[in-house]
């Protein structure tokens, strides 16, 4: 961040709530990137995403209570998959920041956070059926999109696809 | 229901009713059925399977099996640049593509940081606006067809053709608009476009209150929808509920007033949320009257905008469209209030290349219908429709 720049409003909504968060957890999350179009923090310690995600739904000045969107990411350079969870507090506060959580991309796993948004449910499905990461935890894993027995992940940068499907061929 | 001393013995349960009948129940437990409803059957608007585990009348459980209509929409665009895809946003919900558009333009242009010209501000709502209204008259019109009212499906169709005959006016299509472009609209509004539409909101109003007779306070579909599916405010709220279905639970909670875009604050209209006196808070009645209250809302915003709307002297509607879109690396979140709730983007940029290395589509049905599973537990079969309606899906949002 440049010195002396004066973030808008709802960056310092998002830093203030981000403040609060890091007293709590301390080095189990990255220092905050108060980028002006999508304000974050990223969770360095993937086992305590669920607490966190608890603690940030659940905590009398944060009350994250809305998950609005989950995107899986493939960061291939990293060798890393991750998702992106943008979160706000539907009538309660006004701010709103995303927080991202990062595993292996070989095998990784990240814990649910399906028990404390709902909507969470769906959108790791989702996210596993295009890239490939496990959900621990999570109530009911299956490939959602795709048909069960397709393989590969689709969304991954190096995905080739399949020759053929149940005789049918795919690529045309 | 008052336990007699003899109660619960084997299969055999005893119980008196407060006025004095003495209640036996056997234990009639019937052997459960699986009932597949779909991906072919007319309720389910589209192609969506619910695999439901009956017990006589009364659904245990349903889940849905979705992706027949998918079609790598993500994976499409990433070998597009940005200004290809949104032609593909047409296609993810064939209702509202002008809003579709819109929500993914307000994305790509927050990355860009682009300043738009007020005339295109307005073109935009109010071709959204006629859109909304286009995509509510589809779902209050299928939804009757649902519970076994068709007139009003036909009374819908016919007024939702002006707003195509409107839209095919100003954009050259009638559902898949390629329209609202990154930086303005792909052409000005023709000359008398204004004057057509305020006649088309003259027409439409009585039309509004025609409906409301014909189906809203209709006896039989009030007794199919009241007290059905009902879906408590935080429950909602955990199940990231937007739109219609949100308001229909009594969460006041709009994209358009609370995280205000385009010239939406300038505008003046109410946000409809049930009050408790001809529906039960959350139920499917509710979210019918939400989307039926709706309409006359965005009446009253296209009004506004022909009122409002700056002349086109002058006026190029592809003045602020960049000749070559290549944000900045970075990501953005940006959100449209649609029909349907909220449909967001989410695009990430390298900053070096004119595509996007990721964009995903927050797609509000999907959401909306990932709640069917508790939703559904312990109605009965006919009330399962009705809920599958109250929901108003588009298979090819959910699917993309």
């Amino acid at each position: 961040m440049e010195e002396g720049r004066v973030l808008p409003q709802s960056v310092q909504q998002s830093a203030a709530a981000y403040a609060v968060i890091r007293e709590q957890f301390g080095s189990a999350v990255s220092d905050f990137d108060a980028n002006e179009t999508m304000p974050f923090f990223e969770v360095l310690e993937a086992a305590k995403w669920p607490d966190i995600a608890l603690f940030m739904r659940d905590h009398p000045k944060l009350k994250f209570n809305y998950m609005a969107c989950l995107s899986g990411v493939d960061y291939q350079a990293e060798e890393q998959l991750g998702i992106v969870c943008n979160l706000e507090s539907l009538g309660e506060f006004p701010h709103r920041i995303a927080v991202k959580v990062k595993c292996p991309r070989d095998g990784g796993s990240i814990p649910t956070a399906a028990y404390v948004w709902h909507t969470a449910n769906w959108h790791e499905r989702e996210a596993y059926d295009m890239f490939g990461m496990q959900f621990t935890g999570h109530p009911d894993l299956r490939r959602i999109l795709c048909p069960e027995d397709w393989e590969g992940f689709p969304l991954r940068k190096d995905y080739r696809v399949q020759e053929s499907y149940h005789g049918i061929k795919v690529p045309y | 229901m008052q336990e007699l001393g003899m109660a619960e013995q084997g299969s055999i349960r005893v119980s008196r009713k407060d006025d004095n009948v003495v209640v036996i129940e056997k234990d009639l437990a019937t052997e459960e059925m699986l009932l597949s409803m779909g991906p072919q059957h007319p309720s389910t608007h589209g192609v969506l399977k619910l695999e439901c585990m009956t017990d006589g009348e009364v659904v245990t459980s349903a889940e849905p099996y979705l992706g027949y209509l998918h079609r790598c929409f993500e994976k499409h665009c990433e070998v597009v640049d940005y200004p290809g895809i949104v032609p593909y946003t047409d296609r993810m919900d064939y209702l509202t593509g002008m809003n579709n558009e819109w929500a993914y333009c307000i994305a790509v242009e927050k990355l860009l940081d682009i300043e738009i010209p007020r005339r295109v501000e307005f073109i935009r709502v109010m071709v959204s606006e006629l859109n909304r209204i286009a995509s509510h008259l589809v779902a209050i019109g299928t939804y009757g067809i649902d519970l076994g009212a068709f007139t009003p499906f036909l009374f819908c169709f016919r007024d939702r053709e002006h707003i195509l005959n409107l839209l095919e006016w100003a954009s050259g299509a009638r559902m898949l608009y390629n329209y609202v472009w990154i930086g303005g609209v792909a052409f000005d509004i023709p000359a008398d476009f204004n004057k057509r539409v305020k006649e088309f909101v003259d027409y439409f109003r009585p039309k509004v209150v025609e409906l409301y007779k014909l189906l809203t306070e209709n006896e039989i579909f009030v007794k199919r929808t009241k007290g059905i599916g009902i879906m408590p405010a935080d429950v909602a709220i955990n199940y990231a509920w937007s739109g219609p279905m949100l308001r229909g639970s009594g969460v006041k909670w709009d994209l358009r007033r609370n995280d205000p875009y385009s010239v939406y604050p300038e505008l003046d209209f109410n946000v409809p949320v049930p009050d408790g006196k001809f529906s039960d808070v959350g139920d499917c009645l509710s979210r019918h009257l939400v989307r039926a209250l709706e309409m006359e809302e965005s009446l009253n915003i296209i009004e506004q905008c022909i009122s409002k709307m700056p002349g086109s002297e002058g006026f190029n509607p592809r003045s602020a469209v960049p000749k070559r879109v290549r944000p900045k690396a970075g990501e953005v979140y940006a959100r449209a209030e649609n029909p349907r709730g909220e449909l967001g983007f989410y695009i990430q940029s390298d900053g070096k290349t004119t595509k996007p290395l990721r964009c995903k589509a927050r797609s509000s049905c999907f959401v909306n219908l990932s709640a069917m599973k508790d939703l559904s537990k312990g109605q009965l079969i006919p009330d399962l429709v009705a809920i599958i309606g109250s929901i108003d899906i588009v298979l090819g949002e959910v699917d993309r």
